[in-house]
């Protein structure tokens, strides 16, 4: 009917995007991150959801081809 | 007390409204009858109805009071998981699921229509389409008030939102729209909760860390010092842990009545597995959703467990709101900590995955209360088939579309009820939770004796749940300030907390169905003949399980992984 996998993998990829770009944008502003104890957590997330939404979009696609 | 969101946060979280929305809005033009609608045509792939097993029981109110139960009760939470949840998830995916599924009923009601009879089945079809509308409300109730108090959002408007989304991909795409939603529902839970887990367990200085801030709390609680991190160490007697409980209780309340209970029966959790494409996946299904199950706790009661730490160390500046009677709020640990460590974007990425889980609950609620008003209430009692399929499967669509729409707004009005009247809500869920114990006995005996009657299940499930209701009446659990937690009848017996209280009211119920139903049984003549009985009972059905694939592909081979699993997690944390 349809594979899930798509509109995650599209979805996980747009939101890691938004983040990691949210990130790098307020890197600079270091008493935002005082809370997540100096750590740039929205680049670390966001990168890891761009990961996690290519792959699922990989296996979806390589799937359609077979 | 108040946190304010930024523009981000509010962008993520309209990102994924319009991937929920619009998965509905694909999924519509395949809903052509009532077969693919509430029943998702049977074509659903074993890993997706598993996770959206998984993802439906991930619900608000599973994700708030875990958590919250995780800084009252600390690591003794996770036996709802490692002995409340998998053995009964192994139990239903081996030994249950080929009768259920194989019957080919549409719901766990009408397994007991074709099992025992009709009146069995009327019984169970109302009383639990009254505890979805009510289970539903009250999570939207708990919910709203959630992002009332900390966000600022108006109740009225963040109720009505959330619901009428709800309604809009379950009303299009039916049961495949609730369940392909709950798969990227679970995966943004799992990814927006999972920097609090790591944020939180770094600054308390890890696992060894938070042992070691715990021990000073715990013992000048009267405990011992590592109560809160293990997990059976303490319950050789019930005063020795926070639970209240000793090992027998847990082992025997939690880990068989109230588990098997929920898990085996709870039609809002099985009918995940209704949908898988084969009898095979749906073996699958419970066992594919034990594997994320059994890691849960790290995600949800850890977080909790450190609550505990920063509410105690004035330094951290960790708060939660106060009851009117002082105590704190324990449902709000889990914003609160959101609130603590996250900033603007994961922030919001967290508070997507709180909205998240309170759909992927709600439209388990709603797809399971459409299902069976519609087959077993509408279909048997009011308009019977008349034979022509296709016209049949177009009425029966609109009755279960329409049945959608009615849902949503009885669980919102709920929702009100809950907000007015808190007590008869809480009052009314436990009444409720007696349900689940005594359908189980029923469920189990139908299923592995042949003899088993209809009359003698029907007046077992009514006395279970009459006797465990006359329990509650006159039993008091320590503290309790309202008639609510029992002993509204007189005071016979006092528990030291309320879980124990429940326990004991599930334990009831469950060995006063199970005893009335054997026992009528053996007085009542048996009206069902084996040939009717054929695919429902264990012994009548013939065992043509050839699985295919690799042993770890196969129910059995899943089976033994997840219960391998989850034995070393439990000496782990022992």
């Amino acid at each position: 009917m349809v594979d899930i996998r798509i509109p995650i993998g599209m979805m996980f990829t747009i939101l890691g995007v938004l983040i990691t770009v949210f990130g790098f944008i307020t890197t600079s502003n270091a008493g935002m991150y005082q809370k997540s104890l100096n750590i740039n957590v929205n680049i670390i997330m966001g990168i890891l959801m761009l990961i996690f939404g290519l792959i699922m979009l990989f296996f979806a696609f390589k799937k359609k081809k077979a | 007390m108040r946190l304010d969101l930024s523009w981000i946060d509010y962008l993520i979280m309209i990102i994924y409204f319009i991937f929920v929305l619009g998965i509905g809005w694909f999924l519509r033009k395949f809903m052509k009858n009532a077969n693919a609608f509430l029943e998702a045509g049977r074509s659903i792939p074993a890993w997706v109805a598993g996770l959206a097993f998984i993802s439906t029981n991930l619900g608000a109110l599973e994700v708030m009071g875990m958590t919250g139960s995780g800084m009252k009760y600390g690591m003794l939470t996770t036996h709802f998981y490692w002995i409340g949840a998998i053995p009964a998830m192994i139990f239903l995916a081996l030994f249950m699921m080929p009768f259920y599924y194989g019957s080919k009923a549409r719901s766990v009601p009408e397994f007991l229509k074709l099992r025992y009879d009709e009146k069995t089945r009327g019984l169970n079809a109302i009383l639990f389409a009254i505890m979805t509308i009510l289970a539903s409300g009250i999570s939207m109730y708990a919910l709203a008030i959630l992002m009332e108090k900390v966000l600022g959002w108006d109740f009225n408007m963040s109720l009505w939102v959330s619901a009428l989304i709800v309604l809009g991909y379950t009303y299009l795409g039916g049961l495949s729209s609730a369940i392909y939603n709950e798969v990227l529902q679970f995966f943004i839970i799992v990814i927006g909760l999972l920097p609090l887990v790591f944020l939180s367990l770094k600054d308390v200085g890890g696992w060894s860390g938070l042992k070691e801030s715990l021990a000073p709390i715990t013992t000048s609680g009267g405990y011992a010092a590592d109560t809160f991190t293990t997990t059976w160490k303490y319950t050789s007697e019930a005063s020795g842990n926070p639970l209240g409980v000793e090992w027998f209780g847990i082992l025997f309340g939690l880990g068989f009545v109230l588990s098997f209970g929920y898990w085996c029966t709870n039609f809002l959790i099985v009918q995940r597995a209704f949908a898988a494409e084969s009898k095979s996946a749906a073996r699958k299904v419970p066992l594919i959703g034990a594997i994320p199950k059994m890691f849960i706790p790290f995600l949800i009661i850890v977080p909790g467990i450190i609550a505990i730490v920063l509410f105690n160390d004035p330094a951290k500046g960790f708060t939660l709101p106060l009851d009117a009677g002082g105590k704190p709020i324990y449902d709000y640990t889990i914003i609160m900590l959101l609130k603590q460590y996250l900033p603007a974007g994961v922030l919001g990425l967290g508070i997507t995955a709180l909205l998240a889980s309170f759909m992927s609950g709600m439209a388990g609620n709603v797809s399971a209360f459409n299902t069976v008003w519609t087959y077993d209430i509408y279909q048997s009692y009011i308009r019977k088939r008349t034979g022509d399929e296709e016209a049949d499967g177009k009425h029966y669509l609109t009755v279960g579309r329409i049945a959608t729409i009615a849902g949503v707004l009885l669980s919102i009005a709920a929702a009100y009820i809950a907000g007015k009247f808190g007590n008869i809500m809480d009052f009314l869920q436990t009444i409720f939770s007696m349900i689940n114990a005594p359908l189980f006995a029923v469920i189990f005996l139908g299923m592995f004796w042949k003899r088993t009657t209809g009359h003698a299940a029907f007046t077992g499930l009514l006395s279970g749940f009459l006797l465990a209701l006359l329990h509650h009446g006159l039993t008091v659990p320590a503290g309790a300030t309202t008639l609510v937690k029992g002993g509204w009848i007189t005071n016979l017996h006092t528990y030291p907390v309320e879980m124990a209280q429940n326990f004991w009211t599930a334990i009831i119920a469950f060995t006063v169905a199970t005893t009335v139903t054997v026992g009528l049984t053996l007085i009542t003549k048996r009206l069902k003949t084996d040939e009717e009985l054929y695919g429902l009972v264990y012994s009548l059905t013939p065992r043509t399980l050839a699985e295919e694939g690799p042993w770890y592909q196969r129910p059995v081979g899943l089976a033994i992984i997840v219960g391998v699993i989850c034995v070393i997690l439990s000496i782990l944390f022992w």
